[in-house]
């Protein structure tokens, strides 16, 4: 077997056991204090805002542009129409400031 | 008899609910999943590692980080390390979703756990929040298309990679931010949302500056989720249920 299989074996292993570990640890304690039911409902907005916030680094008027008419979309539509709205501006606006 | 028959057609409901629900994300990552392909194959991955280790890791930017220090030949302890950190923000994901899906059997659960991607828990904690069971047959639904078309659009990538036209003008490389907005977006009726925003906004953009990727991620959510837990409780509205 090749030094990549390894790599790639072991990179799965490690991934699963970031999937399972937080289920694994949590479920050793039998009662969820309020604070920590707290801290896990904010994980979403938490962990994924992390996903989008460095990018705004980086972002011109192109980028910025979609993201404000994704979050307009929001106000109203599904993510599948916030989505595509965003794209559709995103590529349409970088035909013209690139 | 008659009960099966409407318990079989509400699980096959349930299904196409979720394929429903996966199309977005299907959308959305198929450019990175063909992107990660035609990389690998130019870092030195042959077509079968490419197709293994999405099929086995299936974590798209944890494998963009992986080939990118396969390329530069970084020692392999190293490069399996990286792909764990980048991989660590699913320790919260997996605390978090253990609460909906602990009734199910140990073999779904695990199954579920190995499907659990940033849109498979965004998606499944929306639909625990309206107060719909997130059975087992449903998550499937959401996250087995996404899975399939990932693998084999990786692939395909690895197979045809040369191929691809500019992606700066079709916008490839910012997608996912559009995506993920979007999905953050969809939590905001919940309490402390925009205080956790903020927290996690702010936070992970300095640690990025500092530290460096891939920890901003981890630095920037746990800003966001010890803000939730020291603030008091009545501010988090736990206890009482929608």
């Amino acid at each position: 077997m090749s030094t990549t299989f390894w790599i790639i074996l072991a990179g799965a292993v490690a991934t699963y056991l970031t999937r399972v570990g937080g289920h694994l640890v949590i479920s050793r304690f039998e009662n969820i204090h309020p604070r920590v039911e707290a801290g896990l409902n904010a994980v979403p907005a938490a962990v994924l805002t992390t996903l989008v916030a460095p990018e705004l680094l980086h972002a011109g008027p192109a980028e910025w542009a979609a993201l404000a008419v994704t979050a307009l979309v929001s106000l109203r539509g599904g993510l599948m129409a916030m989505f595509l709205a965003g794209a559709a501006v995103l590529i349409l606006a970088r035909q013209f400031v690139g | 008899m008659v009960a099966e028959a409407i318990s079989e057609g509400s699980a096959k409901s349930d299904f196409w609910d979720g394929v429903r629900l996966s199309m977005p994300v299907v959308v959305a990552s198929a450019p990175f999943a063909v992107l990660f392909g035609a990389l690998a194959v130019d870092n030195g991955f042959s077509v079968l590692e490419a197709f293994l280790m999405s099929a086995t890791i299936y974590g798209g930017a944890s494998q963009m980080v992986g080939i990118e220090l396969f390329g530069q030949h970084v020692a392999p302890w190293l490069i399996v390390l990286s792909i764990f950190a980048v991989n660590f923000r699913h320790v919260l994901y997996s605390a978090g979703i253990g609460r909906r899906i602990a009734h199910w059997p140990l073999l779904q659960q695990a199954v579920g756990y190995f499907i659990l991607t940033d849109p498979q828990f965004a998606i499944a904690e929306a639909r625990a929040e309206s107060g719909r069971p997130v059975g087992f047959v449903w998550y499937l639904g959401l996250g087995l298309p996404v899975y399939l078309f990932w693998v084999i659009e990786s692939a395909l990538g690895a197979l045809f990679g040369k191929m691809i036209p500019d992606t700066h003008a079709l916008g490839i490389d910012f997608l996912l931010p559009i995506y993920f907005l979007g999905l953050v977006l969809g939590f905001r009726k919940r309490p402390l949302w925009a205080p956790v925003v903020a927290a996690s906004a702010i936070a992970s953009i300095i640690a990025y500056r500092t530290v460096g990727s891939p920890w901003h991620v981890s630095i920037g959510a746990v800003a966001g989720i010890l803000l939730a837990v020291i603030l008091p409780p009545h501010h988090s509205g736990v206890g009482k249920r929608p």
